[in-house]
């Protein structure tokens, strides 16, 4: 920019796109997703080009909470306690179809789908997803945060 | 080791495989001098594990020990007939491995050890009512330990 120009935002979606570009995520990995989640990670996809190659191991830094791998009702309680901790603002990644319905899983041990523990934003579909799956997922996120409006209180 | 002197020692009884692991069916009360005799020369307990047979007249579940001797580089299946109900001595001070192997037997069937140190479930919570693996157990019966924000099923 020449000295003297400006550009005009609102407040909003300068928040907006200021934090999707500072995603700062939570791996809560538990399966064969894994895998997949870090080849999308590592240096090939290079998930840092989206601005969210930092990882934090612990909820409470994070605000975007990728669930990877199956969920059993053994960890269900840990699960939502990790969510409860992170702070505001979050979203919820439901990676696999593990997460999204129990997956091949249809039985006594595995949660059929983790919005039934946690509000979920976006869901990757695969068996595991295929870390352009997980890539285009990232960037439908980051369209979301963009357009999310700024509320200053509690999420329900 | 010959397995035909202690097929006749213990009056196994030999039972059809298809996979060439010598198998034998063993009374109950045996099945500690057995495995005591056995552990000389089979120096490693694979697994432990059961089958439901529901709808058996008399003997429900049918235990099955799967053994492996590094020295005479060999097989060995030991399966024991238990009705509802019954209990069968642990092997867990012949077999260290023999504990975490019972406790997940009795998870998962309720097959109760006598002797075992720690008889506690391994895999599943404590408030977990019944033990899915037998057959009788509802095929999609979940038990959550938390609120569900959704029913998890139709
Ligand atoms: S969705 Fe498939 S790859 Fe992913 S955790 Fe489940 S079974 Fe494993």
């Amino acid at each position: 920019m020449k000295e003297g120009n400006f550009i005009t935002t609102t407040l909003e979606s300068l928040i907006g796109w200021a934090r999707k570009y500072s995603i700062f995520q939570y791996p809560f990995v538990t399966a064969c997703c894994g895998m997949e989640y870090m080849a999308t990670a590592a240096s090939h996809f290079d998930i840092d080009r989206f601005g969210a190659g930092l990882t934090r191991f612990t909820p409470r830094q994070a605000d975007v909470l990728f669930v990877v791998g199956t969920i059993s009702h053994k960890l269900a309680p840990v699960l939502r306690k990790v969510y409860e901790q992170m702070t505001e603002p979050k979203w919820v990644v439901a990676f696999g179809t593990c997460t999204i319905t129990g997956g091949l899983y249809d039985n006594y041990a595995a949660v059929q789908g983790i919005d039934a523990i946690i509000p979920v934003d976006i869901y990757i579909p695969g068996c595991p997803p295929r870390p352009e799956t997980v890539l285009d997922a990232l960037m439908k996120l980051q369209e979301k945060i963009q357009r999310e409006k700024q509320k200053w209180s509690l999420r329900k | 080791m010959v397995l035909e002197e202690v097929e006749k020692e213990f009056s196994l009884r030999r039972a059809e495989s298809i996979d060439g692991i010598p198998t034998f069916y063993c009374h109950r009360e045996l099945v500690l001098p057995l495995m005591e005799r056995l552990k000389r020369d089979f120096e490693v307990l694979l697994d432990i594990t059961a089958v439901d047979y529901l709808g058996r007249k008399e003997k429900r579940f049918e235990l099955v020990y799967h053994l492996l001797s590094l020295s005479e580089k060999m097989r060995l299946r030991i399966k024991v007939e238990l009705g509802e109900g019954e209990k069968i001595p642990t092997l867990s001070f012949l077999w260290k491995n023999a504990n975490w192997l019972e406790r997940e037997v009795y998870d998962m069937f309720g097959i109760e050890f006598q002797g075992h140190p720690d008889l506690r479930r391994i895999l599943l919570y404590p408030e977990f009512k019944g033990h899915p693996l037998r057959k009788d157990y509802p095929l999609k019966k979940s038990q959550p330990r938390i609120k569900l924000l959704r029913p998890e099923r139709e």
